[in-house]
């Protein structure tokens, strides 16, 4: 939790990972993209301040220490959700999967939400193993990569036939918060590979999923903000919003806020720190901190209030998530009457 | 004899398509040389290692093509430098393989429509730019609708828009009208103007944000000095 001007704020970190990218777990023939891929996680750090900045070798594989004394001691958060990343074309043991993520949050309980996966090109073994995660791990959400590489694939939409199969277990499953990769990524090579018509479709005909669309289509926000504000199940994750604008590009910062509070709303946008690309205390303490300019460059902007804050922080993952938010944090009136 | 003048012009006509800037103002070109015989060499880079391989390929080619376009210039060789693609992209250009043919089975098209789409939306983010001040200045924005390209005062940010219309094949005379429609090219209606109002400043955000984005990135990967917080907005 965080406090703030008398303020008191209960911290959802949204996004959150727990990789090894060290060369111990580099795919022989496939380095150069293992390294590639750290290291450009690892500029990605620069964007936040020069005081939070990390070498690369601690980059690659931090500790389970590391992270606990980020997150929770420094970094004000009080449920994380830890969010797999397999890339095992990549990573010999994956990046960050859920049972490296599962067995580390095992020993901290209710401090980790840990979500789970799937890959619609993984067919019926695919939703063997999601049923078996979601009964193991208890997941009510997953992560979805569809640029992700499998097996010569490049990816795949969420409108795929396959895909509305795994989405139909999710729905029976209890695995209604669906967070998608819609943000800095490589395939496929010939399309924009921040399309965002996909979760539209499947936003409309899957209506009892959520969808939190991460790093909110970045850079193509425009594109998600006019799809989200058609779809009232789509969410925006503000992971790299924060991270990679607020302090290096405060007046930009400030205006894609303005866009998304305008097209969006507080209602629909979830706090995400990406640690370890960034930690959250920073993005905390700087999002609590944070109020619309005044100048006539910002002025019809929606502004975002104190009770804003507290939704985006925490109490609209508490919603999606099930999450029991003490009294002393809970808005006055109820999120969904405000 | 071509001059290493005449090689950074015909590279500032060059853009990235998604951020709709000369790759020269960004910071793109590495280095770029002409030799006394004619055959000119240059060096790219980007803001990471796995910035998208069709946007690469775009600015590969378009550097190779307004580059060997230049009088004197008898052979040009353009090396993108630190990408995971760059020897695909780098060989593909050189061989006039095409997108197609220089990811063989990993594409299927070319890549005209990703550029048309990034032209439109560059369309919407100019008007932007170019109606703001207006806004500004006028009591109603309905006023913008009897405008035409001729009503406005002469600007760089009205040039830029009217040769990214001509591009598109939409109407960019003096005549033309100054608000329509990235699609069709038809006048906004006044139902439609302030949805597409808001949707022109949404684009130029996101464009610009995504440009700050970056310039960042390439100001981490390559070390170099940091111009100032807002540089190019």
């Amino acid at each position: 939790m965080y406090e703030h001007d008398g303020e008191k704020y209960f911290v959802v970190d949204g996004h959150t990972h727990y990789w090894n990218a060290a060369p111990d777990n580099w795919v022989p023939g496939a380095e150069q993209f293992a390294k590639g891929w750290i290291e450009c996680f690892h500029a990605y750090m620069g964007l936040g301040p020069p005081e939070t900045h990390w070498p690369l070798d601690k980059f690659q594989k931090y500790s389970e220490d590391d992270l606990m004394h980020d997150l929770f001691d420094a970094g004000h958060v009080d449920v994380a959700l830890l969010q797999s990343t397999y890339l095992l074309e990549w990573y010999k043991e994956g990046f960050n999967t859920t049972q490296r993520n599962a067995s580390m949050a095992e020993r901290h309980p209710g401090k980790f939400l840990v979500n789970t996966r799937w890959d619609p090109r993984d067919g019926d073994e695919g939703l063997k193993t999601l049923k078996a995660n979601v009964a193991r791990y208890g997941s009510k959400g997953c992560k979805l990569y569809t640029a992700e590489w499998n097996a010569g694939s490049r990816g795949w939409k969420l409108t795929d036939p396959a895909a509305y199969r795994f989405l139909d277990a999710c729905q029976e499953l209890g695995v209604k918060n669906i967070h998608v990769h819609k943000g800095p990524t490589i395939w496929p090579l010939d399309k924009d590979a921040f399309d965002v018509s996909d979760v539209d479709h499947a936003a409309t005909d899957f209506p009892g999923l959520n969808f939190i669309v991460e790093h909110v289509g970045l850079p193509r926000i425009e594109d998600f903000c006019f799809m989200a504000t058609q779809e009232p199940n789509v969410y925006a994750g503000l992971a790299v919003v924060l991270g990679g604008l607020m302090h290096a590009r405060p007046r930009f910062f400030a205006k894609v806020m303005g866009e998304l509070l305008f097209w969006v709303g507080e209602d629909k946008m979830l706090f995400g720190s990406d640690y370890a690309i960034w930690e959250p205390q920073w993005q905390v303490e700087g999002l609590a901190a944070w109020q619309m300019p005044d100048t006539e460059e910002f002025s019809d902007y929606p502004r975002l209030s104190t009770a804003g804050k507290k939704k985006i922080f925490g109490l609209n993952a508490a919603r999606l998530y099930d999450i029991e938010v003490p009294a002393e944090y809970r808005l006055a009136e109820p999120v969904a009457g405000a | 004899m071509t001059t290493q003048h005449q090689l950074l012009c015909a590279l500032q006509t060059v853009r990235d398509p998604e951020l709709d800037e000369p790759i020269t103002s960004l910071g793109f070109v590495a280095s770029c040389t002409v030799s006394a015989g004619g055959d000119a060499e240059v060096a790219l880079r980007l803001p990471t290692y796995f910035c998208a391989p069709n946007f690469a390929y775009l600015m590969v080619a378009d550097a190779y093509d307004a580059v060997s376009a230049l009088p004197g210039v008898h052979s040009t060789r353009i090396l993108l430098e630190d990408h995971f693609a760059a020897d695909a992209i780098n060989g593909g250009v050189a061989a006039h393989a095409g997108f197609a043919g220089t990811f063989d089975g990993e594409a299927v098209g070319e890549l005209h429509e990703l550029r048309t789409a990034f032209l439109r939306k560059a369309v919407l983010a100019g008007t932007d730019q170019v109606c703001r001040p207006l806004l500004a200045a006028a009591a109603d924005p309905a006023t913008l609708l009897a405008l035409t390209i001729a009503d406005l005062p002469p600007s760089a940010e009205l040039d830029r828009l009217r040769q990214r219309r001509a591009e598109l094949g939409l109407p960019a005379g003096q005549d033309a009208p100054l608000l329509i429609d990235p699609q069709t090219g038809a006048p906004v209606s006044a139902d439609a103007l302030p949805l597409h109002l808001r949707r022109a400043r949404t684009t130029r955000i996101s464009i610009e944000a995504n440009g700050g984005i970056c310039r960042g990135m390439l100001r981490q990967r390559y070390h170099l000095q940091a111009p100032g917080e807002e540089d190019g907005s």
